[in-house]
């Protein structure tokens, strides 16, 4: 009896340190793939990443040159993608998390915000195509701008709800005490409050947009030459390295290694920006 | 209550106040209320500016919730010429011929739903483990830098893991691991044909599992949360009852978090479905139903980022945006579903706390 009682014992830790085994193996699985990529990053982009990559325009085939163009170009979507996404996002996000607690448009608009958070970036592209490119008849800079920023407002509105709604209600109550109308309440004190969680927001939403390349397909396009006019299509680093490296050209692929690496680095430090801001703020409180 | 009191105590004191006093009360308020006039105007444009305030952000919000609408509307829209032309038979088609015009959505949605598939089988356990060892094994001081790890690679660009996928994974791939799996799983009896192929590199299984790697953070992170609600109570009982850790994983935590893993799994799969760049480096982009895993093939997300652009005439276009439209619909099911199982979960944490 005793026996089968050991015996039962030790399946059963044995199955238990085999189970927690492969734990560390997956956790080791994936942080290997996160190393073996930046070790790649690094290898091939840092030999190619030279002064030229900022100071000169993306070169035809076989001969030398740099990313300036993509680099601006990427820059300017950027800032008008949140320029334009921004508010959007705050404004709404203020909304569900001020005045939803009644009515069907808050909780239907939280839902809907949560799957366009998720939903697949090149079903953007083809909606902003056939809204700002095939009206118009061209491709540009304003269209790319316009895709980037609808994917910035779903981040946007989710982290400003969350961060708002953290805020404690006493202090809403306080205000409110003091005679402040409701507005005041919410610049004056829920947004003060909340501005480090929704800057984080904000960081993470620029981030995401970097590294984009999908919605900007069919909307920017591309551009091989010099131009700051967002009326025409326009170059980014994204949709540079998508072209540089599906090319059979040795030096294309080299530059494509370099905005690979460049892109990536920028992505990941805002990245690591974000939380750390976020972070310090919630030891400060 | 005190100044109900006070109305009874008047009542029975005075009797019925008299006219005149009623009157010069009055008199008194609205020389009070003209006296105090610009205060007033201050609390009625207080309260435009309030209701202008709550308009604006409600007409924002209303922006986000029309936006999904539109989506559908503007595809549906400019997927009518195809649908027009070959009616429902386009989801069942193979054909894919811009010469001849005939397009048919069955390779890339294949595609796409077995790209995906594979990378579930390969994501849900690495998911699974990654949030067991940060929940129950990881010591707390390892816990943030591990989660802020894996979450990094989530961060990572998807154009970047498409890049490291056929340059550095795919020939590594192709040479060391197809071989492989063509001499052990393709003499199966049944299933030996989906293991068979030329070793490429690239093909559907090389998507399947770029798309795993893509997909685990996401996942993860959401079953991780999910482990972290369940009362620590629960968890203490079980061991109290002598437990191992396993037993307490599987038969207390996992139950009691099933549809928020449910939950976190659809969410991965709504990613993995639409995911564009990294797969578009690595199907191989070829428009042939095969059985066989090793083949390339296509999805939607990569028909539409290779042939978008280049493609001509408005049938050949719409079929395209036709299967944008396949992708968003059967996404936004997907990421609902993910989304009604997490609140369903939440709910029940509420009325149980």
């Amino acid at each position: 009896m005793s026996q089968l009682n050991n015996k039962r014992y030790l399946k059963r830790k044995i199955i238990n340190s085999l189970a927690l085994s492969i734990s560390v193996v997956t956790v080791l699985f994936a942080l290997s793939f996160l190393v073996w990529i930046l070790w790649t990053l690094f290898s091939q982009g840092l030999s190619h990443l030279t002064l030229d990559v900022f100071t000169k325009m993306t070169p035809p085939p076989g001969s030398s040159g740099g990313l300036l163009n993509a680099i601006v170009g990427s820059f300017q979507m950027v800032l008008f993608a949140t320029l334009i996404g921004t508010p959007v996002g705050i404004l709404a996000g203020t909304y569900l998390a001020e005045y939803g607690r009644s009515g069907w448009l808050a909780p239907t608009t939280r839902f809907i915000n949560d799957i366009l958070l998720s939903a697949p970036s090149i079903v953007i592209g083809l909606f902003v195509y056939e809204v700002a490119v095939n009206t118009v008849g061209h491709f540009s800079g304003w269209a790319g701008s316009l895709a980037l920023s609808l994917i910035v407002i779903p981040v946007v509105v989710r982290t400003t709800e969350n961060m708002m709604t953290l805020v404690p209600s006493t202090l809403r109550e306080a205000a409110a005490a003091l005679g402040a109308p409701y507005w005041k309440v919410i610049v004056n004190v829920v947004y003060r409050s909340a501005k480090t969680g929704i800057m984080t927001g904000l960081l993470l939403a620029v981030a995401r947009i970097s590294g984009e390349t999908a919605p900007l397909l069919f909307t920017a396009l591309n551009n091989q030459f010099w131009n700051s006019d967002m009326s025409k299509p326009i170059s980014s680093l994204a949709v540079v390295i998508f072209q540089f490296a599906m090319s059979p050209y040795k030096d294309w692929q080299h530059l494509a290694w370099a905005g690979a690496l460049l892109i990536t680095l920028f992505v990941l430090g805002l990245n690591i920006l974000a939380r750390s801001v976020f972070r310090s703020n919630q030891s400060q409180s | 209550m005190s100044s109900y009191d006070n109305k009874i105590t008047v009542s029975i004191a005075g009797g019925e106040p008299s006219l005149p006093s009623l009157i010069t009360l009055k008199e008194q308020t609205t020389r009070d209320s003209k006296k105090m006039s610009p205060s007033a105007q201050n609390k009625n444009v207080g309260a435009t500016l309030d209701k202008l305030f709550r308009n604006t952000t409600m007409f924002f919000a209303f922006l986000v919730f029309i936006l999904l609408f539109g989506i559908i509307v503007v595809l549906f829209v400019g997927s009518l010429p195809a649908l027009k032309a070959f009616g429902p038979s386009f989801f069942t088609s193979p054909a894919w011929n811009p010469v001849e015009i005939q397009f048919g959505g069955l390779v890339p949605i294949y595609g796409t739903f077995i790209t995906a598939l594979i990378a579930m089988l390969i994501g849900i356990p690495v998911s699974f483990g990654i949030a067991i060892f940060i929940t129950e094994l990881s010591p707390t001081w390892l816990k943030r830098p591990i989660g802020v790890a894996i979450e990094l690679l989530a961060g990572i660009p998807s154009i970047i893991y498409g890049m490291w996928g056929l340059f550095v994974f795919a020939p590594l791939f192709a040479d060391h691991v197809q071989p492989w799996i063509n001499d052990n799983l393709g003499n199966l009896p049944l299933i030996g044909q989906v293991f068979q192929g030329p070793p490429m590199g690239i093909g559907m299984l090389t998507a399947g599992i770029i798309l795993a790697i893509m997909v685990i953070p996401f996942t993860s992170s959401v079953m991780r949360d999910v482990f972290e609600i369940v009362p620590s109570m629960l968890k203490e009982s079980a061991y109290g009852l002598g437990a191992t850790t396993w037993e307490v994983v599987w038969n207390v935590v996992l139950p009691y978090t099933k549809t928020g893993v449910v939950g976190g799994i659809m969410l991965g799969l709504g990613r993995a479905l639409g995911e564009t760049m990294a797969v578009t480096f690595v199907i191989g982009n070829a428009h042939e139903l095969s059985p066989s895993l090793m083949m390339p093939g296509n999805t939607i997300s990569s028909a539409l980022a290779n042939e978008f652009t280049e493609a001509v005439g408005d049938i050949y276009t719409s079929s395209l945006i036709t299967l944008g439209l396949t992708l968003f619909v059967i996404t936004f099911i997907v990421l609902a579903l993910a989304k009604i199982l997490l609140i369903r979960l939440s709910l029940r944490e509420g009325k149980q706390s």
